[in-house]
């Protein structure tokens, strides 16, 4: 972890709520797809943590969604700001187990962490499949980036405007995919969701309300088979067989 | 410039002590800075067996502070003793202060009996004030009988010195810490965190799963100096003060009011470097206030 001042580049929005920020700044502490850095806002007790969408070439790029105080201060940023972010917080996904055909399944803003992953595992050479899910067209997000990596992507919606209609576990029925591992990152009811319909081991990222985001405060514990985890420090990545739902 | 303090004895170079609960059992933060330079940290409070504490979520945030509801996670006593305090041997070289909690009287006399052979823990931190447990926790710092009952249970099996830290939850302050100090309490550490909750207005529920937690942050500020002011004036024992400080003049304001040492709580959690900042500018806020000997200026605020 390092505490760092970052300098806001561009923030846009790319789909309905959902901004692209990208930032400028010592980034050496991001070292896996996955992580997550906490961004300390003006009048705002908590930092905002916010998972990483993409860190390469000195950039790094957040998505989030505008869900309270926090990321609408954000979304107001037009450029140039200097923030104070604590970087390179949480496990990350590892990429050792993926074999050579991983499945990458997100869920809205479960997506992002998604593409960094996604970009590592192309440059590996590997084989990958992705699945998005959003609620209506106007959420959907980096279908083409996904593609772009050379991914095959698949997307659903909720109500069927886009894609499969249903979940991204509705596309695992529809689909005859072939995998050799898991990865994904979504709300709960998806994870959870993932988890039962998947037949390989895989690796699940975790949502929680935090304190400090550096594992000082257990404000995020949960319960693992491998013992009592922090979700900030231990996580937010699981792997299947030690999640206890 | 003088910044050294001392606590029943345990001499600390600077008053800064972050507190229980803010700091782990200290390595998450040696991997960012020398904790050497603390005058000592509080770790985190401990239980006589493991616990998971609440359910989650267990943080809500507020203007200038938040709610924590963690329920006192923690490895338990054996656990702390045989793993936690040789790793934090490693990267802490002084003396440490032992929080220690319980459910009953027995449980608090039990941990502080295993904590007592420690040579690394300096002081024992005795907390009668979490909210967060039913059972156990406050109830014993809300009545002026029980406090003493649990700081004669743990003097009686210890001979470092014993700090009992006070719920601000309670009509009158003052006679908890008299009853502690008539008891044969060493020294009095306060404020804890203050009750409070937040509701989610969408969901209309509360934000925090035990519904209520503890309340610190820079908002609770002034209701901890006037807890220290009004204890320093019923006894006449050292006093750790403690309540949303969050800067180098916090510190000497709540010496000020009566507090020989500091503890910097919430402040870690939104600023992992702000004890080592608050240190860093102690001495130019001294020299700014002209005060030569930090010493010098516990309790100023009553004289004259």
């Amino acid at each position: 972890m390092k505490q760092v001042k970052l300098t806001v580049r561009s923030n846009e929005p790319i789909a309905k709520s959902v901004y692209k920020m990208t930032l400028t700044g010592d980034l050496s502490a991001v070292t896996a797809p996955g992580q997550f850095v906490n961004i300390q806002l003006d009048g705002l007790y908590l930092r905002r943590p916010i998972s990483v969408c993409d860190c390469t070439d000195g950039v790094l790029t957040l998505i989030y969604k505008v869900v309270g105080k926090g990321t609408a201060q954000m979304a107001g940023m037009t450029g140039g700001e200097v923030l104070d972010v604590l970087t390179g917080l949480g496990n990350g996904y590892d990429l050792a187990k993926s074999g050579e055909e991983p499945l990458l399944l997100g869920g809205g803003v479960g997506v992002p962490p998604l593409y960094m992953l996604a970009r590592k595992l192309r440059e590996a050479g590997k084989k990958v499949t992705v699945i998005l899910g959003f609620n209506a067209a106007d959420e959907i997000f980096y279908e083409d980036e996904f593609r772009a990596l050379g991914c095959e992507t698949f997307v659903a919606t909720a109500d069927g405007s886009v894609g499969d209609k249903g979940f991204v576990t509705d596309v695992l029925k529809n689909h005859a995919l072939s995998y050799s591992y898991f990865y994904t990152c979504g709300p709960e009811p998806m994870l959870r969701a993932v988890y039962n319909a998947t037949n390989t081991s895989g690796q699940l990222s975790f949502e929680e309300r935090m304190g400090c985001g550096f594992g000082a405060c257990m404000g995020c514990s949960c319960k693992t088979k491998y013992g009592n985890k922090r979700i900030c420090k231990d996580g937010p990545v699981l792997e299947k067989e030690e999640i206890i739902w | 410039m003088n910044t050294q303090v001392s606590l029943s004895g345990l001499v600390l170079d600077n008053p800064v002590i972050p507190a229980s609960g803010t700091f782990g059992y200290g390595y998450e933060f040696a991997e960012l800075y020398d904790i050497n330079i603390l005058g000592s940290f509080s770790f985190k409070g401990t239980t006589r067996d493991p616990r998971f504490g609440n359910p989650t979520p267990r943080i809500a945030e507020c203007e200038s502070g938040m709610i924590n509801s963690v329920g006192l996670q923690n490895p338990g006593i054996d656990k702390v003793i045989a793993e936690e305090l040789p790793r934090l041997r490693a990267c802490f070289h002084k003396p440490v202060i032992a929080n220690i909690s319980g459910f009953s009287v027995d449980e608090y006399k039990y941990c502080c009996e295993r904590i007592d052979r420690e040579e690394q823990v300096g002081l024992i931190e005795v907390n009668v004030s979490c909210p967060n447990v039913h059972g156990g926790g406050m109830s014993f710092g809300t009545s002026p009988e029980m406090a003493a009952e649990v700081t004669r249970a743990v003097k009686s099996v210890t001979t470092k010195p014993v700090y009992i830290k006070l719920s601000p939850n309670v009509t009158d302050i003052t006679a908890i810490a008299k009853a502690c100090e008539e008891a044969g309490a060493d020294g009095i550490s306060l404020i804890n965190t203050l009750m409070g909750m937040r509701i989610d207005i969408k969901r209309k529920k509360p934000v925090i799963a035990n519904k209520m937690g503890g309340f610190s942050g820079p908002a609770i500020f002034p209701v901890a100096l006037r807890c220290v002011y009004q204890v320093y004036e019923a006894v006449n024992i050292p006093i750790i003060g403690m309540g949303g400080v969050a800067s180098a003049e916090d510190v000497i304001e709540m010496m000020l009011a009566g507090a020989t040492a500091v503890q910097v709580g919430a402040a870690n959690l939104v600023d992992p470097f702000a004890s080592k900042k608050i240190i860093e500018d102690l001495p130019r806020v001294m020299a700014a206030c002209g005060i030569e000997n930090l010493t010098d200026c516990i309790g100023g605020a009553h004289h004259g």
